[in-house]
């Protein structure tokens, strides 16, 4: 549930994650860990502006807490410790989904939501096939959408998700007003975002489904509902006279420190038939593409071998999903 | 006449830490029951419901997340009790192993893992509990099943994939989560 990659530990701290700085501290802190979560005071606004009014005023002191499926563990664990929380889980304007061509979404809109919708699923298929990777049911019961995207988990789904729709961030301060983040741009490293402290992201807008086009999403995890080792995702759009390739793209989780586009890999298969043979090349270069590190659980070559079977995987699938 | 110390009821294994002076009055409905209690934000609903309310049927494995022991139904979900605080849970409906049934008056689900023998040391039990009953109830409301076919195997280890039980190897508990929904609709049909 938690990494710690050494070189982001500055970046970590800053986040508030003030006392973990190596693997070796992390492995430490869980053995000694008291499992339960250090004081904090606790604010329960009703309204956007008062929960920025709060991020304003207490700064890097006080964290978001929407859902809590990973800052509590990060509590309980003594890995953070803020003195402030603020639950934004009583802001009836962030728990908002709006479907109209494109699709909006309230950052506090629980992920289970998606999977008791099938009109949302309609909407936007990728996320349909890729939010039950997420955890187990519980989790995803409390888990939020927009809380998986401002943790920024490297091996989390959505932020994969987000990168491959090409979806927009809507952030929002009391002082800055409000400015919207191309995914592209909203990862910045392990569990980093372009969101500062006293940002709060109020919401996700994804682009609207194009006829003819299809998605996959797929990975590989040690156990059912752990975080995946890699994953992958894929949207393939096809001309539906030709049955050539309109549009491609490719994403990864679990190979960096925030999920990657595959870009050189994608545009292969642009105006070509989606052969098996074309399929295959593909990911061979998706593949050579990536420079993953090796850790316990997966060698960097692991890593990189089943991005290049997961790519033909979720190619396929989406083709299939896109005739 | 024990010593002093050892009169009060249940002492809160929250560590001790420099402890503000700050609390939150949580109320929530809890087996029916409204229940309102002060604690400090930092109390998880387990530790409230264990801790402050005595209902210690709840169980807590590995703190974070992972085990599901300490599942309850918050407004009919299944959720981890550990990875929630007592004051997320304001105005909302907590449900408990203690608010399913009793020994002379068994849920459903509690007979059929009981006829199954779906537990050893019994110690994931209650969270299974809650899950099966959660998961029934809405496999139960969506017209996915409209034959009224049983739940397969695949199924039931999907819903159940949460939870971990170090006993059993799940094959008992997946055939009590059958006669549990035998017993249902056994009594839906009668
Ligand atoms: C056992 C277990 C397994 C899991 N497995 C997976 C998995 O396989 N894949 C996966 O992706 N996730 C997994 N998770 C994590 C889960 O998806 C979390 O729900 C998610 O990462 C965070 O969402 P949350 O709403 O719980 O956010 P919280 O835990 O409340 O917050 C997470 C972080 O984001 C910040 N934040 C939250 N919302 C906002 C906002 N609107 N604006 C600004 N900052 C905000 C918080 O301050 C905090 O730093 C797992 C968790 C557990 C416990
Ligand atoms: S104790 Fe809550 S999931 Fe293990
Ligand atoms: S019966 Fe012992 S852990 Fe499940």
């Amino acid at each position: 549930m938690l990494s710690c990659a050494d070189d982001n530990c500055k970046r970590l701290r800053r986040r508030g994650v003030r006392e973990l700085s190596c693997r070796a501290q992390l492995r430490r802190a869980c053995k000694a860990a008291a499992m339960k979560p250090p004081p904090f005071a606790y604010d329960a606004p009703e309204t956007i502006d008062e929960a920025l009014g709060l991020l304003d005023e207490h700064g890097d002191e006080a964290k978001v807490l929407a859902g809590g499926q990973s800052l509590i563990p990060l509590l309980s664990m003594r890995l953070a410790r803020p003195a402030r929380l603020v639950d934004i889980a009583r802001i009836a304007e962030l728990g908002q989904i709006f479907l109209n061509g494109s699709t909006r979404i309230g950052a506090t809109v629980r992920q289970c939501a998606v999977e008791r919708s099938a009109e949302l699923r309609t909407a936007n298929p990728l996320l349909g096939k890729a939010i039950p990777f997420i955890g187990h049911g519980p989790i995803r019961n409390r888990g939020t959408i927009g809380g998986s995207v401002a943790h920024a988990d490297p091996a989390a789904e959505l932020p994969a998700v987000m990168l491959l729709l090409e979806a927009e961030m809507v952030l929002r301060s009391a002082s800055g007003g409000e400015r919207t983040v191309p995914a592209a741009e909203f990862f910045e490293g392990f569990l980093t975002t372009a969101a500062q402290p006293q940002e709060l992201l109020v919401e996700l807008r994804l682009p609207a489904w194009l006829p003819g086009t299809g998605a996959g999403f797929q990975e590989i995890a040690r156990r059912h509902g752990d975080f995946a080792i890699v994953g992958a995702g894929a949207v393939v759009q096809l001309d539906p006279g030709t049955g050539l390739v309109t549009d491609s793209r490719l994403a990864f989780t679990g190979v960096a420190g925030t999920p990657v586009r595959a870009t050189e890999a994608e545009r292969m298969l642009v105006g070509h038939e989606p052969t098996i043979a074309a399929i295959a090349e593909m990911a061979a270069v998706a593949r050579a593409g990536l420079e993953p590190s090796g850790d316990v659980h997966a060698s960097a070559a692991y890593r990189r071998h089943i991005a290049g079977v997961l790519t033909e995987r979720v190619v396929k699938e989406a083709v299939d999903a896109a005739r | 006449m024990p010593p002093a110390e050892l009169q009060t009821p249940h002492t809160p294994h929250t560590p001790p830490d420099e402890s503000p002076d700050l609390t939150v009055t949580v109320n929530a409905t809890v087996n029916g029951t409204r229940r309102s209690t002060t604690v400090e934000p930092r109390r998880t609903l387990a530790d409230w419901l264990r801790d402050d309310l005595g209902l210690t049927a709840t169980h807590l494995g590995c703190e974070q997340g992972v085990c599901g022991a300490c599942t309850v139904l918050v407004d009919g979900d299944p959720v981890r009790s550990c990875l929630m605080l007592a004051v997320q849970a304001r105005e909302m409906a907590v449900t408990t192993v203690e608010g399913l049934g009793s020994v002379a008056d068994m849920h459903p689900v509690q007979q059929g893992c009981l006829d199954a023998m779906s537990f050893q040391c019994g110690f994931c039990t209650p969270g299974f509990l809650m899950a099966i009953t959660a998961y029934l109830a809405r496999r139960g409301q969506t017209a996915e099943v409209p034959d009224g076919r049983a739940p397969s195997d695949d199924e039931i280890r999907e819903a159940l994939s949460g939870n971990l039980c170090r006993c059993t190897g799940y094959q008992s508990i997946v055939d009590g989560v059958r006669r549990a929904w035998e017993i249902t609709s056994e009594s839906a049909g009668a």
